[in-house]
This record gives structure tokens, C-alpha cells and sequence, in this order.
């Protein structure tokens, strides 16, 4: 993917190509599965694309392979320097709110690289989303250098480029589908292990049942919610997963009511209830985990969310979890 | 509650601006508009509280309480008792 060349007498300048390689699509490929998951990274430092001149156009991306390699393939044809500053591995937008997408790695990376000495302009190209971790007018008294925000998404950089500005669209963030779906492999991968955990717990006071309704629940979380975001009725994420966890545990329950003929009414009433007590409230619980994956949601609005809903869905499970012990005692002594 | 993001720490004191536009390049939601050559704020309910307006203006003009908005992230930092939240480690 790259080369190093020593260009200057200090500084050490690495080249870069715009081709996304076999090897880097691997890559791209464990990073949205979560494997490896901190060593996704690229050498922070400066890169050239193409043949730059000292005219040439400067971009800053993050070390994260995602972020750098959607800034070189979007920039194909174009003679460009790339200012990678270390992020550690994380992207963009994430490395902003915490703060190492910030102004001092930016003004520090500057100087180490050595850049005033390769360009004769005065401007870095910033994306968009890196402007939460950078004040574009303490770069320029520090660094003597003019931030200049691109768009959102690398892929409007062509149009940027051409036009010299980034248009209403280019500024927006959007959550598609597709923005959605691209989320899930790495929740699956990441609740394969809870869910088998929880599962068993609950294979060993419920039986089949209990097991595969905690499966479905948090499947519904993981998988479903992401996919039916926009069109789950109402605005909270905790209470679109209690209708979403509430719709899935309909099957259990009319399993637990119907299925079991050796059963008294009020015990099949009770298993009932299990599942309508612990399906919603993992399931909800799970949505509003989600919404950091969102590109949406206020600290604020979280915060509220998290104190309204969040002792609901612990009463909710405890309770459907001391159910699910008490029934399975009583059933080993034959009641 | 039928919605935990209409309100949010968003403030914008206009008589401080001074038209420079920076919120309006850097905020992803269109939160401000400028007409007339004034900044406004037209969609206060959409911020998501990123802090990008707020670190980016050059005049103080616009306060934010900024955070992840993660529900996983402030419930391990109160677990841990970190008075910080943040994404990863």
C-alpha cells in the first residue's frame, strides 16, 4: 500500500497509491467484523498521492485503515498530500469527540512533518466530522495554517474539489439503510459470546424456550432494530425496543400458553409471563446501547433515555429472571 | 417523555456573532442557516450536542454541553466512576 521516501532533509514522507488492494479489502473486512480490532492502523505522518507539487492540496484523515483508505481511493487522480495524524487507531468522527482528532495533534503533526517547508500554501483540508476535536481558528494562530472543513463523506470530495465548496448535502450526515446495515456484523460478533452465556442461564431455568427466547431477543437488538430504526413507532430507543421486543416475544408466549398440556393454566400463565418480561427488556435494552451507533443523538437525550427507561428494564428482567427460577424450582419438586 | 432529544444544551447568543459561518460548515445536522448575511439557529431540536459549533466559533457566541451521546459509554463511566465518557478505551 505504501512506500517511505525520505523527501526533505528531516522529515520522512511516505507514498500512497489510490488502488484498494486484495490485502486492504481483508482488512476493511475483519474491521466491520471487530476482529483485530485496535490494529487497524495506518503510520501517522505525511503521505503523498500521485505527484504533489508544493501547490498541491493537503488533506488530514485518522490512522484508522477505514478513514485513510476511503480518503485515498476517493482522492484517485488527484496529486495530494494526506496528513495522517494518530488517532490510535480509531476513526474520524469518534477520534474528534474524544479528542485525539484534536487541534494539538493537528498543529504538532504540521510541524513535525515539516510542512510549511513542502507546500507553499497555508491550508489543510479537514473532514467535516473531525470538527468536533478541532478549532480551526486556534490551528491558524498556531500552526499559521487555514483549516478548511470538506465534506462529510470522502466520496464528495471529487465534487468539493471541483466546485471549491461543499454543498448543503455534503454538509448533512444521513443514517441510511445501507449506513445501518454496515453496523451489524460487528454487534453480532461482538453479543455471540453474552448471548450463548445468557442463553445457557436461561436454557437452565426455562429450558429450550427461555434459551431461544433470549436468542431472538437479542438478535432482535442486534439485528432487527438496526434495520427497522426508522419506522419502529415512537422516538426513544429504549421504547422502540420494547415494542420491537414485545412483538418477538409473541411467539414464545403463545408457546408457553398453548404448548403445554401437562401443565396447570397458572403455571403456562406464569412461563407466559417470562417472556413477556425478559424478551422486551433485553431487546430495549440493547436499542439503547445503540444509540452510539447512531449519528443522531444527544448526550442529553441519552442521559434522559438512560433515567427514564433503564430501571423498567432492570425491574423487567429481574423479575422475568426470579419467575423463571421460582417456576423451575417448584417444577423439580413436581408442583 | 414521547421524545428524549427535543431539548438539548444547545445556546446561541447572537449578538456575539460575528458572521463568520463556521457552525454552518461544521455542524452535520444544519442546525444553523445563515440568510441575509446573519446566522441563525433554525433546527435547535436536531443538534446532537457534537460540540464542533461551539469549539469552532471564533467568538464564544455558542455554548454546548458536548458528549457522546452513547448510552454504553456513560454507563461504563459510571460504573467506573469516570466523570468523563467517551467512546473506546
Amino acid at each position: 500500500m505504501q512506500n517511505v521516501v525520505c523527501q526533505s532533509d528531516d522529515h520522512m514522507i511516505s507514498e500512497v497509491s489510490s488502488r484498494i488492494t486484495l490485502a486492504d479489502r481483508w482488512d476493511h473486512l475483519q474491521a466491520r467484523l471487530g476482529i483485530r480490532r485496535n490494529r487497524h492502523r495506518v503510520e501517522p505522518g505525511l503521505y503523498t498521492l500521485g505527484k504533489p507539487s508544493s501547490e498541491s492540496p493537503v488533506f488530514a484523515s485518522a490512522n484508522y485503515t477505514l478513514s485513510f483508505d476511503a480518503l485515498r481511493s476517493a482522492l484517485a487522480g488527484v496529486d495530494c498530500y494526506i496528513l495522517v495524524l494518530d488517532t490510535k487507531g480509531i476513526n474520524v468522527w469518534c477520534a474528534a469527540g474524544k479528542g485525539t482528532f484534536g487541534t494539538d495533534e493537528l498543529v504538532q503533526r504540521i510541524e513535525g512533518t515539516g510542512l510549511a517547508e513542502i507546500v507553499n500554501h497555508r491550508k489543510v483540508i479537514v473532514p467535516q466530522l473531525g470538527a468536533p476535536g478541532i478549532a480551526a481558528h486556534e490551528v491558524k494562530q498556531r500552526s499559521g495554517f487555514r483549516v478548511e472543513y470538506g465534506p462529510v463523506r470522502a466520496r464528495d470530495l471529487p465534487a468539493y474539489l471541483e466546485t471549491g465548496k461543499a454543498d448543503n448535502e455534503m454538509r448533512r450526515v444521513t443514517f441510511h439503510l445501507a449506513d445501518r446495515l454496515v453496523l451489524v456484523p460487528v454487534e453480532i460478533v461482538h453479543m455471540l459470546l453474552p448471548m450463548l452465556v445468557i442463553a445457557g442461564v436461561f436454557y437452565l431455568v426455562g429450558g429450550w424456550l427461555g434459551a431461544l427466547g433470549t436468542a431472538v431477543a437479542i438478535m432482535a437488538g442486534v439485528v432487527l432494530f438496526p434495520i427497522l430504526l426508522p419506522w419502529l413507532p415512537t422516538a426513544n430507543f429504549s421504547t422502540k425496543g420494547f415494542i420491537l421486543g414485545g412483538l418477538v416475544a409473541v411467539p414464545f408466549i403463545l408457546a408457553r400458553l398453548i404448548n403445554a398440556p401437562d401443565m396447570e393454566t397458572w403455571q403456562r400463565t406464569v412461563w407466559g409471563l417470562t417472556h413477556l418480561l425478559l424478551i422486551p427488556s433485553m431487546t430495549a435494552f440493547l436499542t439503547l446501547n445503540f444509540t452510539g451507533s447512531t449519528s443522531f443523538t444527544s448526550r442529553s437525550g441519552v442521559r434522559r433515555e438512560i433515567f427514564t427507561y433503564f430501571p423498567a428494564m432492570a425491574w423487567m428482567f429481574g423479575g422475568g429472571l426470579v419467575l423463571s427460577i421460582t417456576m423451575t424450582i417448584l417444577g423439580l419438586f413436581g408442583i | 417523555m414521547l421524545n428524549a432529544y427535543l431539548a438539548n444544551t444547545l445556546q446561541f447568543n447572537v449578538e456575539l456573532c460575528n458572521g463568520c459561518i463556521m457552525c454552518t460548515a461544521v455542524c452535520p445536522h444544519a442546525v444553523f442557516s445563515r440568510s441575509n448575511g446573519a446566522v441563525s439557529l433554525i433546527h435547535p431540536e436536531r443538534c446532537m450536542e457534537c460540540g464542533a459549533c461551539q469549539l469552532n466559533c471564533p467568538t464564544g457566541a455558542i455554548t454546548v454541553d458536548s458528549g457522546v451521546g452513547c448510552a454504553t459509554a456513560m454507563m461504563i463511566a459510571a460504573l467506573k466512576g469516570r466523570q468523563e465518557v467517551t467512546c473506546g478505551e
